[in-house]
C-alpha cells in the first residue's frame, strides 16, 4: 500500500476475480521478466524525502534579486505574489492538453488572452499557445522560413543569443538549411554592410535580435527597408523591453519569438520558461504549434477552441508543420497573470526602471574606468572591459552574496575580456553601489 | 467575459516599491521608442483573483476526478513535487558552477536513476517534451549514421500505423523518410510487413510498447533481433513506460535509444498542455552523439560535460525543463523501486478490470488481457445507434468525468483509448463504468440526449468549423 495507490488487498482480489484470473502475473504473461525491480533505493516517506531535497538544495546558493546582475536571456524580476498563488489553482495545474473544449473553457480562455497580450506587446497579428523556450521558438522560426519562400538560406546576427544559435544549428541542419552568421560593428549592431552583401536570391531569411544579446537595441526600421519584400524578417525580442521600445510589428517583421520567462516566471535555473511565437495572418497555416481561437457554442455562447489543426502532428503526421505537441501551457498562464496584475503602466514603470538603472550603473562603471564596448543605444544590458582578473572576481563576488556581469569573452572571443552587466528593476541604489566597490576592489 | 473587457482606465493591480533614481533621460532614437500603449488588462489585484479563480473554475483537472485520457498517463500529481520544485526556483542557469551544485547533483541522481529504469548507459535531460525528445533520438541516429558514412543510404524510419502521431512529425523533422506498417491482425508489429521493409536503407525503427492499444508487442525480443541485424537503431516511445515497470527496461528488451515523459510516468503535472520533461537514454555506442551538457559523474563528484565533439549540439537553452525534473526526483525517492513497481502492476490491474467491465456492453479491439490501457471499437455500435464515439465521449463530461481519448489510435474506427493509471480506486473505476453503461442504454433509448450532449458544461458543442474558417486569433476592443 502507498498513499498514492488506494487499492486494498481485498480490493485486489475482487478485481482479480472480474478479470478472471488468478494473480497480479498473469496480467503480465507477454512481458520478458528481465529484472525483478530496480536497483534504486526503496521507498521513503514524506519528511525524509523533503529532508533529502533540501539538503540539495542548500547546496545552492540563492542571491537576493537585488544582487543579480546577470541576465543573458534569464531575468530576475519582481513577481507579484498573486501571481504564483492564481496559478497554483489544481484546475490549472493538473489539467491535460484542452482535448475537451467544453471541459477546458479556462485553459482555453486563458491561452486566448495570453495570445492577445503576446500580440499587442510585439505588433504582430497572430500568437501561438506557446513553445518550449525562445531558444526552439527561434529555431522554429528558421523552419518557418523556409516553409514560406522554400529557400535555405539563412542570415543570422551574431548578436542573437549563443544558446539560440546553437539550438537553431541542431534544429536546421537536418533541413540542410544554412546559416551565415552576420557580424556586429562598433555600435554594437548588425553589420549593415556584411548583412547588405550576404543577401541575395537564395535568402530565406533575415534574423536580429531586439535588444540584442549585447543589450544594443537594433534599428529595425532601417533594416526592414535593406531586406526586399519576399525574405522573412525574424526578429528576436525581450518582452518586457517592448513596453517602451516600439514592436517589431510596426516595421514590418514577419516573425516575432523569443523568451517569455520575464514576464512573471522565476528563473528556475533556465526552464521552465516559456517561448512564444508570432507572425502575420498571412504566414498562419505555415505557423508551429497550437493556436486558440474565439468562438460560439450551438446556443449562440462565446466560447473556444484548438484551431487550425490540420497543420499539426496529431493530424498532419509526417506533413505536420513542427512535431510539437506538449508545449509550456502553464507558463504562458505565468505570463498571462503577470501582464494582468501590472497592466500596460506596471510593465512599462518595470520596463523604465530597468533601462534607467542600467544607464545609470553604466555612467558610474565608465567613471571607474570599465569602459563600454559599443556605443549604440542599449536597454537594461551592456558589455564593459574588464581586467583580465575579473573572471576569478566574478567568482570571489559570490562571498559578497552578488552575482555579477557574466564574462563573455569565452563567447565572444574577439571582444577581448569583457562582461555583461544587467540590470532590471529589482536591484537598488544600494546593491549597485556594492557591485562597484566589489568590481574596483 | 474576457479579462480586457474587464478592464477599466487607470486601474491598477501593482505596486512597485519607491524608486531612488533620478531620471538619466531616454537617448534612443524616437522612431524606436514605443508609440501606442499596448492593449494590457488594467484591473485591480481582485479584479485578476476573480477573473483567473473563474477561469480555473471552468476547468476539468485530475484533482478533480477521473481523467482516462489513453496514452496520457493522468495520474495524481503529489503535492510534495511542487514543493520541492519551488527550492530551486530561483537559480540562474549561468551562475557559477559552484553556486549550483545541488542541481547539478539532482540532475546526476535523476540521470542515474533512470539509466537504471530504462536500461541505458547514458542520458541527456534536455529536451522539454516527450517530442521534443523524439527529435532528440532521432538526431542522436542521424549522427550515428552520419559519423558511420552510412547516412546517405540509411534514409528511412519505419513507424507503425498505430503510432502516435509525433513519430513521424518527428521523423521527417530529423530529415528521414517516413514508412508506416501495417499492423498484423492482432493489433502488434507485423513480423511479415516489417520483414519487407527492412534493409540496409533503414536508420530506425520507432516502437511503443506497449503499443497504443495497450498491447505488449510480444515478438519484441525478435524485432530487436530483426533490427540489428540490418544495422537500423530501435527507438523507443517511452509515452506507455507506466505499464511495465519492475518488470522489464527497453534496455533489455534490445531498445538503444529510450524516450521518456517524466510528465506522464514521474508523476509531474501537465498544466494544460506543458512543461513537460522528455529525457532521451541511449546505449553505449550512441553516447558520443548526446545534446550537451550531459551531466557525469567523474571522480565521484557530478559535473557538466561540454567536450562531447561529436555531440549533436544542443536541444533547448541552459539545461531543460529543469524544475520538471525536480518534481520526478522526489517523486522516485518517494515510490522507491517496489512502488514503482506496485505502480505498473495497479496501473494494469485497473485497465483490465475496467476493460472487463466495459466489455460487458462495448466492444473492446482485441480484446485479450490488456496493459496500462485498452482501446474501445464503436464502429459497429455507431453504425446501429448512430451515436459516435463523440457523442459518448461529450456525453461522459455530463456525469461529471472527463473522456478518454477519442479516435486514435487510428487503426480502431470510432476508437475509445482509455487509461485509467494506478492512482484511481476500484470505486472511481466504477462510476465511470456505470456512467458509461447508462450512456449505452440512452444511446439505444433515447439518443438524442447523448448526441446533443454535453448539456450541463460551462459551454455546450462548439463550432469548430467556423472557428478554423473564419479565425479569430485574438481579442479585439
Amino acid at each position: 500500500m502507498h498513499r498514492y495507490i488506494p487499492h486494498t488487498e481485498e480490493e485486489i482480489k475482487q478485481m482479480l476475480a472480474e478479470i478472471g484470473v488468478s494473480s497480479i502475473d498473469d496480467l503480465f504473461v507477454d512481458v520478458p521478466k528481465t529484472i525483478d525491480g530496480y536497483k534504486i533505493p526503496e521507498s521513503k516517506d514524506e519528511f525524509t524525502v523533503r529532508k533529502a531535497v533540501q539538503g540539495l538544495a542548500r547546496m545552492n546558493v540563492e542571491f537576493e534579486p537585488e544582487n543579480v546582475f546577470l541576465g543573458a536571456g534569464i531575468y530576475f524580476h519582481h513577481i507579484p505574489t498573486v501571481v504564483g498563488h492564481l496559478a497554483s489553482n489544481p484546475n490549472f495545474l493538473t489539467a491535460y492538453t484542452p482535448y475537451q473544449a467544453e471541459v477546458s473553457q479556462g485553459t482555453l480562455q486563458m491561452l486566448f488572452e495570453f495570445q492577445t497580450m503576446m500580440c499587442e506587446l510585439t505588433g504582430m497579428q497572430v500568437s501561438n499557445s506557446s513553445m518550449y523556450d525562445g531558444a526552439s521558438a527561434f529555431a522554429e522560426a528558421l523552419l518557418m522560413a523556409a516553409r514560406i519562400n522554400g529557400k535555405k538560406k539563412m542570415l543570422v546576427a551574431k548578436t542573437i543569443n549563443p544558446e539560440y544559435r546553437t539550438v537553431a544549428r541542431t534544429y536546421t541542419k537536418p533541413a540542410g538549411i544554412t546559416i551565415d552568421e552576420i557580424n556586429y560593428n562598433r555600435s554594437g549592431r548588425i553589420d549593415v554592410e556584411m548583412l547588405r552583401s550576404k543577401i541575395d536570391d537564395d535568402t530565406s531569411a533575415v534574423a536580429v535580435a531586439y535588444p540584442n544579446f549585447f543589450g544594443i537595441v537594433e534599428d529595425l526600421k532601417s533594416l526592414r527597408e535593406l531586406i526586399p519584400e519576399n525574405i522573412v524578417f525574424i526578429v528576436v525580442a525581450e518582452p518586457v523591453s517592448l513596453a517602451i521600445l516600439e514592436a517589431p510589428g510596426k516595421f514590418g517583421a514577419d516573425i516575432v519569438v523569443g523568451e517569455g520567462q520575464s514576464l512573471g516566471v522565476t528563473p528556475n535555473l533556465g526552464g521552465p520558461g516559456i517561448g512564444f511565437f508570432t507572425t502575420l495572418e498571412k504566414h498562419v497555416r505555415k505557423m508551429p504549434g497550437r493556436i486558440i481561437g474565439q468562438t460560439k457554442d450551438v446556443d449562440g455562447k462565446t466560447g473556444y477552441v484548438m484551431i487550425l489543426q490540420t497543420r499539426e502532428q496529431h493530424i498532419r503526421r509526417e506533413k505536420a508543420t513542427s512535431n510539437i505537441c506538449s508545449n509550456q501551457a502553464y507558463i504562458a498562464l505565468l505570463n498571462a497573470l503577470y501582464l494582468s496584475v501590472m497592466g500596460p503602466q506596471g510593465l512599462k514603470e518595470v520596463a523604465w526602471r530597468s533601462y534607467n538603472s542600467a544607464h545609470y550603473l553604466a555612467d558610474e562603471l565608465a567613471k571607474r574606468g570599465f569602459k563600454r564596448v559599443f556605443d549604440g543605444e542599449f536597454f537594461n544590458e551592456f558589455v564593459v572591459e574588464i581586467p583580465i582578473s575579473y573572471r576569478e572576481k566574478w567568482h570571489e563576488m559570490v562571498k559578497d552574496g552578488i552575482l555579477g556581469p557574466i564574462p563573455i569573452d569565452r563567447v565572444y572571443k574577439e571582444l577581448g575580456p569583457s562582461a555583461l552587466v544587467c540590470t532590471t528593476e529589482v536591484n537598488t541604489k544600494e546593491s549597485m553601489q556594492r557591485l562597484i566597490e566589489v568590481m574596483t576592489k | 467575459m474576457t479579462i480586457f473587457e474587464k478592464s477599466v482606465k487607470d486601474r491598477k493591480g501593482y505596486e512597485l516599491p519607491p524608486y531612488e533614481l533620478s531620471d538619466v533621460g531616454c537617448n534612443l532614437p524616437e522612431h524606436l521608442i514605443r508609440k501606442e500603449t499596448p492593449l494590457l488588462p488594467e484591473v485591480s489585484e481582485v479584479d485578476v483573483v476573480r477573473h483567473y479563480t473563474e477561469l480555473a473554475h471552468k476547468n476539468y483537472s485530475v484533482d478533480r476526478g477521473f481523467y482516462p485520457l489513453g496514452s496520457c498517463t493522468m495520474k495524481y500529481n503529489p503535492k510534495i513535487n511542487e514543493d520541492m520544485a519551488a527550492l530551486f526556483a530561483n537559480l540562474h542557469p549561468f551562475q557559477p558552477r559552484e553556486t549550483i551544485q545541488g542541481a547539478i547533483n539532482l540532475m546526476g541522481e535523476l540521470k542515474d536513476l533512470l539509466c537504471e529504469i530504462t536500461g541505458t548507459d547514458d542520458m541527456t535531460l534536455q529536451p522539454a517534451a516527450g517530442a521534443h525528445g523524439e527529435l532528440t533520438g532521432l538526431l542522436i541516429a542521424r549522427a550515428y549514421f552520419e559519423d558511420k558514412g552510412e547516412l546517405d543510404k540509411r534514409r528511412k524510419v519505419i513507424v507503425p500505423d498505430s503510432a502516435h502521431g509525433t513519430n513521424p512529425a518527428s521523423a521527417s523533422m530529423a530529415g528521414f523518410d517516413v514508412i508506416e506498417i501495417k499492423s498484423g491482425d492482432d493489433g502488434c508489429v507485423n513480423l511479415e510487413e516489417l520483414k519487407a521493409h527492412l534493409d540496409d536503407t533503414v536508420a530506425v525503427i520507432m516502437l511503443t510498447n506497449p503499443n497504443t492499444l495497450g498491447l505488449f508487442e510480444k515478438d519484441i525480443l525478435n524485432i530487436s533481433q530483426m533490427a540489428h541485424e540490418v544495422g537500423a537503431v530501435l527507438y523507443y516511445d517511452g509515452a506507455n513506460l507506466n505499464a511495465i515497470m519492475g518488470r522489464t527496461r527497453p534496455g533489455d528488451m534490445g531498445f538503444d535509444i529510450v524516450h521518456l515523459n517524466l510528465h506522464k510516468t514521474f508523476s509531474t503535472p501537465h498544466g494544460m498542455g506543458g512543461p513537460g520533461s522528455g529525457p532521451i537514454g541511449v546505449k553505449a555506442h550512441l553516447t558520443p552523439f548526446l545534446p550537451t551538457p550531459i551531466v557525469r559523474k567523474s571522480a565521484d563528484k557530478y559535473d557538466l560535460d561540454y567536450n562531447l565533439p561529436k555531440s549533436i549540439g544542443m536541444v533547448r537553452s541552459f539545461y531543460g525543463n529543469f524544475g520538471v525534473m525536480v518534481k520526478a526526483y522526489t517523486y522516485i525517492h518517494t515510490m522507491g523501486s517496489c512502488g514503482l513497481k506496485h505502480v505498473s502492476e495497479m496501473a494494469v490491474l485497473n485497465a483490465n478490470y475496467l476493460r472487463k467491465r466495459l466489455s460487458r456492453l462495448y466492444k473492446v479491439a482485441y480484446d485479450r488481457v490488456c496493459m496500462h490501457e485498452f482501446v474501445i471499437d464503436n464502429e459497429d455500435f455507431a453504425k446501429k445507434t448512430q451515436v459516435k464515439t463523440l457523442d459518448i465521449a461529450k456525453r461522459l463530461l455530463d456525469y461529471g468525468l472527463h473522456a478518454p481519448t477519442v479516435y486514435f489510435p487510428l487503426i480502431v474506427h470510432e476508437a475509445m483509448m482509455v487509461e485509467p493509471t494506478e492512482t484511481e480506486s476500484k470505486q472511481s473505476l466504477d462510476t465511470f463504468a456505470d456512467a458509461m453503461e447508462k450512456i449505452y442504454e440512452e444511446a439505444i433509448e433515447n439518443p438524442e440526449v447523448v448526441k446533443s450532449a454535453p448539456h450541463v458544461t460551462p459551454v455546450r458543442r462548439l463550432d469548430d468549423l467556423t472557428a478554423t474558417k473564419s479565425p479569430i486569433f485574438r481579442y479585439k476592443k
